[in-house]
C-alpha cells in the first residue's frame, strides 16, 4: 500500500527499480550491491530501500553504491562513504552507536524483565493457595449449563 | 440500564444510514458531494465506485464507525446471557467510544461536504486502490481493528464491576478471536495485494502503517491465549485485564499513526495534525482512564488457579511473554524516528532490515516452544513425559532441515530452519490431535477425531496455519531468483529452471486507463508452461502509471513477470521472478483464521449464548 510513495516517485518518469543497464557483470559484486541497497533508504520516498524505488535519486544512490564496490570498497568502506554524504537517515538499519543502542537492546530488556517478572509470579503461584469452591451463584450456574448439555 | 439495548441499536441503525447514504452517492456519482469529486469518477467500474467510499480518510472513519456501532449492537442482541449490569457497562463503554469517533467524524472529517458548484466529473480513485484485494481490505481490518473494541469495553466494564472470573474470559475471548480472525484476514490481503500490484513481489514493508495494524494483531493474538488460562485456571486475570486494554490501545494508536501523518508512512491518508490531534486525545481520554483503573482495580483481582513451573499454564504465559515483547519491538521500531528526533536531535530512518533482524528472533522461539507448550497438561506437568511423544518429531523436523541444507549449500539459514519449523508446528498440531483421541482401535479413534471440541481443532489448524505461514516467508525470502534485462521481442533468454520468451508488446485501451501488453511464454524443458501478460497501465483521470505484474500462480512456485519501458536501443526492460512457496504464505493465514472460526463455533460458546433463552423459555411453556 504504498500509495503515496508512488505518487511521489512515479510521476514524472515511471522508471522501476534497478535498471538491466545498472546491473554490474561481475555477479559477486551485484549481489552485494543489492545486499547493500536494501539496507539504503531512498531520500525521496516513504520507507522504501533504494533497491526497490523508482525514483530518479535512488537510482543516482544506486549507481554510486557500484561504482564505490567496483572501485574495491568493501561493504562497511561504501556504506561509510555514503553515510558521510547523505547522513545516517540513509540507513534502514540504524547503527548500534549512542543512543541508538536503546533502540536495539529494547526488546532484549524487555524480554529479561518479563521472563524475571513472570518468574517471581510462577514462584508464587506454585506455592499459592487452595482454590476456593464455587459461590452459589457459580454453582447454580453451573448446574443450568450442564442441564443444557 | 434498559436503555443500552434499544440505544445501541439505535446507534447503528442511524450510522448505518448515513453510511448508506454516502454510498448511494458514490454509486450514482454525486459530484456535488466533494468526496464523490476526489475519489470517484463515471468511468470507473461499480465494484470500485462502492469500493471508493472507503477508500479515503472521511468514507472509512464512517465506515469505522459503522463497524464499532455493529459490534455494540451485537453485543446487545446477542449478549443476553450477560449479567444484566455487566452488560449494561460493556454497552455504555462501547457507546462512549463511538461518541468520540462520531465527534471527531463531524468536527474535523465530514464526508458530506457538498460544493456549490458541481464539476462535470471527479478526479478518480487512485489506479492502484482500484483492485478486488484492496477493495475488501479495508473492512476487513476494520472488524478487527474496532472488535477488539469489545474486548476493551468487556475489560473496562469487568474493572468497574471488580470482578474477571471465569465467565468473563468466556464472554470475551469470542468477541477477541471474531476480531483477531478479521485482522489476519485483512492483514494477508493487504499484503498479498502488495505482492502482486507493486510490481516487485514484496509482501512485507515494516511500513509503520503495517506495523499499525499488525501490534493489534499480535497483542489479540497473545490475548486469545491469556484468557484460555483465566477460563479454565482463573489465573492471570490481572494480566489479561490489561491485554485487552492495550489490544484496543494499540488500534487506537494505529489510527492515530495512520491518520495523523506523523509518522510519514506511504499509507498515510490525511497529513492533517487537527485530526491526528483528535485522536490523540481520544487515544489519551481511553486508555489514561482505562489504565487508571487499572491500577486502582487490578490488585482487587486475585488469582485462583494454582500451578507448577513446568504446566501449560507457564508455557501461555511464555507465549505471551513473546507476543508482547515482539509487539513491544515493532512499536519502539515504528516510533524510533520520533524519538530519535524529539530527545537526540538525530535524523534516522528504522526500516525493513531492523525489523528483520529484531523481530523475527521471537517469533522463531515462539514457534519452537508451541507443540511442547500446547501439549503440556494443566497445573503440573513433567518435562520428560511431555516431550515423550515430541522427540520422533523433533528427529525427523531436523532431519528435513538438514536435508535442505545439504540440498542447497551455501545459502542462507533461513529455509532449512523454515523447513524445521513447519514440520515441527504441522507435526505438532497432528499429534497432538491424535493424542487427544487416546489409545484406543482406529475405529472409535476416528469416532473420537469428530467428537473433539471445534476449539481443539481449531488450535490445530491455526498453529498448522501459522507453521505454513513462517515456511513461505522462509523459503521465499532464501530462494527467490530474480532476472532483469533488455529483451528483444522474439527473444528466449533463461531464468533458473524455465527459458522465457518475448513474443510481442502490443498497446490497448482499457474503460479508464490505456495500457502496454506484452505476450510471453514460459517453457520448461521444451514444454510450455504458461502463457502470461504482464502490463504497463496509464490511467490518465489520476494521471498515474501503475505496472500489473503477470503472475502464474504454482504450488511449489510463482513466475512473475514484469514488463518495463522500451530501450533507446531497441527491445524492452523486463524482469522475471521465481517466488518459490510464495502463495504458503497467504494460505497460512487463512487457514490460522479459519482455525479460528472452527474455534469461534465451539459448543462451549453456544452453549453459554444458549443457556439463558431456554431457562426463560421454560416459564413460557404453559403448564396443563
Amino acid at each position: 500500500m504504498k500509495r503515496l510513495i508512488l505518487m511521489l516517485c512515479l510521476f514524472a518518469a515511471p522508471v522501476w527499480a534497478v535498471q538491466p543497464d545498472e546491473v554490474l557483470a561481475d555477479p559477486a559484486l551485484e549481489q552485494r550491491a543489492r545486499d547493500l541497497s536494501r539496507e539504503l533508504r531512498c531520500l525521496v520516498c516513504r520507507n522504501e530501500s533504494i533497491d526497490e524505488s523508482h525514483a530518479d535519486l535512488a537510482r543516482d544512490l544506486r549507481l554510486l553504491v557500484r561504482e564505490r564496490i567496483t572501485a574495491g570498497d568493501t561493504n562497511e568502506e561504501a556504506m561509510a562513504f555514503i553515510v558521510d554524504r547523505y547522513g545516517e537517515y540513509v540507513l534502514l538499519k540504524p547503527n548500534a552507536t549512542g543512543s541508538n543502542l536503546l533502540l536495539w537492546i529494547a526488546g532484549p530488556l524487555m524480554l529479561l524483565i518479563a521472563v524475571g517478572g513472570s518468574a517471581i509470579y510462577l514462584r508464587r503461584r506454585s506455592v499459592g493457595t487452595a482454590p476456593e469452591g464455587l459461590s452459589d451463584d457459580e454453582q447454580a450456574r453451573l448446574s443450568e449449563l450442564m442441564k443444557d448439555a | 440500564m434498559a436503555v443500552g439495548e434499544p440505544a445501541a441499536t439505535a446507534q447503528f441503525l442511524l450510522v448505518t444510514v448515513a453510511f448508506a447514504a454516502l454510498t448511494y452517492a458514490f454509486v450514482t456519482s454525486d459530484f456535488s458531494l466533494r468526496l464523490v469529486v476526489l475519489n470517484s469518477h463515471t468511468d470507473k467500474p461499480m465494484l470500485y465506485k462502492v469500493s471508493g467510499v472507503w477508500g479515503n480518510h472521511e468514507g472509512s472513519m464512517l465506515l469505522w464507525v459503522v463497524i464499532l456501532a455493529l459490534f455494540g449492537a451485537c453485543a446487545a442482541w446477542f449478549g443476553n446471557n450477560l449479567p444484566p449490569s455487566l452488560r449494561a457497562r460493556v454497552l455504555s463503554v462501547q457507546a462512549s467510544i463511538g461518541v468520540a469517533f462520531i465527534a471527531f467524524i463531524l468536527f474535523t472529517s465530514n464526508p458530506f461536504v457538498r460544493l456549490d458548484v458541481p464539476p462535470m466529473n471527479g478526479e478518480d480513485l487512485n489506479p492502484l486502490l482500484q483492485d478486488p484485494g484492496l477493495a475488501f481490505h479495508p473492512p476487513f481490518l476494520y472488524l478487527g481493528y474496532v472488535g477488539l473494541s469489545m474486548s476493551f469495553s468487556f475489560a473496562v466494564a469487568a474493572l468497574i464491576e471488580g470482578r474477571v472470573d471465569a465467565a468473563w474470559a468466556r464472554w470475551v475471548r469470542p468477541w477477541t478471536l471474531a476480531a483477531w480472525l478479521f485482522l489476519t484476514i485483512g492483514i494477508a490481503l493487504g499484503s498479498w495485494w502488495a505482492y502482486y500490484e507493486l510490481g516487485w513481489g514484496g509482501f512485507w514493508f515494516w511500513d509503520p502503517v503495517e506495523n499499525a495494524s499488525f501490534m493489534p494483531w499480535l497483542l489479540a493474538a497473545a490475548l486469545l491465549h491469556s484468557a484460555i488460562v483465566v477460563e479454565k485456571r482463573e489465573a492471570l486475570k490481572a494480566w489479561t485485564v490489561l491485554l485487552a486494554i492495550l489490544a484496543f490501545g494499540f488500534s487506537l494508536i494505529g489510527a492515530f499513526i495512520v491518520r495523523s501523518g506523523v509518522l510519514t508512512s506511504v499509507h498515510a491518508f490525511a497529513n492533517d495534525p487537527e485530526r491526528g490531534v483528535f485522536i490523540l486525545i481520544i487515544t489519551g481520554v481511553f486508555m489514561g482512564g482505562a489504565l487508571t483503573l487499572y491500577a486502582f482495580r487490578a490488585s482487587a483481582m486475585e488469582a485462583k488457579g494454582v500451578f507448577s513451573t513446568v504446566s501449560r499454564e507457564s508455557a501461555l504465559v511464555a507465549n505471551n511473554i513473546l507476543l508482547a515483547v515482539a509487539c513491544f519491538v515493532v512499536f519502539i521500531g515504528t516510533m524510533w524516528p520520533l524519538i530519535a528526533e524529539l530527545l537526540f536531535d538525530r535524523k534516522l530512518s528504522v526500516g525493513a532490515p531492523f525489523f528483520d533482524a529484531a523481530f523475527t528472533p521471537f517469533m522463531v522461539a515462539l514457534a519452537v516452544i508451541l507443540p511442547l507448550g500446547s501439549m503440556l497438561p494443566w497445573k503440573r506437568a513433567q518435562l520428560g513425559r511431555a516431550m515423550q511423544p515430541l522427540w520422533g518429531l523433533l528427529v525427523l523436523a531436523i532431519v528435513a532441515g538438514s536435508l535442505i541444507w545439504t540440498i542447497q549449500t551455501g545459502r542462507s539459514m533461513l529455509a532449512p530452519l523454515g523447513m524445521v519449523l513447519v514440520v515441527w508446528l504441522v507435526g505438532g498440531a497432528i499429534l497432538d490431535v491424535w493424542m487427544r483421541t487416546g489409545r484406543v482401535d482406529l475405529k472409535s479413534k476416528v469416532r473420537r477425531f469428530w467428537n473433539l471440541p471445534r476449539a481443539d481443532w481449531g488450535k490445530a489448524v491455526s498453529h498448522s496455519g501459522l507453521g505454513i505461514t513462517i515456511f513461505g516467508i522462509a523459503a521465499l525470502t532464501a530462494w527467490q531468483q530474480e532476472d532483469i534485462r533488455v529483451a528483444q521481442v522474439g527473444e528466449t533468454f533463461p531464468v533458473g529452471a524455465y527459458e522465457v520468451t518475448l513474443k510481442d508488446v502490443a498497446r490497448y485501451q482499457g474503460p479508464n486507463y490505456n495500457a502496454t501488453r506484452a505476450e510471453m511464454e514460459v517453457s520448461r524443458n521444451g514444454r510450455v508452461v504458461a502463457t502470461l501478460f504482464p502490463e504497463k497501465r496509464n490511467y490518465p483521470v489520476a494521471r498515474m502509471p501503475t505496472t500489473e505484474a503477470a503472475i502464474d500462480n504454482g504450488f511449489t512456485r510463482d513466475l512473475y513477470l514484469v514488463i518495463g519501458d522500451p530501450q533507446a536501443n531497441g527491445g524492452w526492460a523486463v524482469r522475471t521472478y521465481i517466488k518459490p512457496f510464495a502463495n504458503w504464505i497467504w494460505a497460512g493465514c487463512i487457514i490460522m483464521a479459519f482455525g479460528g472460526m472452527l474455534s469461534l463455533t465451539d459448543r462451549r460458546f453456544r452453549v453459554a449464548a444458549g443457556a439463558r433463552k431456554t431457562a426463560s423459555a421454560t416459564p413460557a411453556v404453559p403448564a396443563e
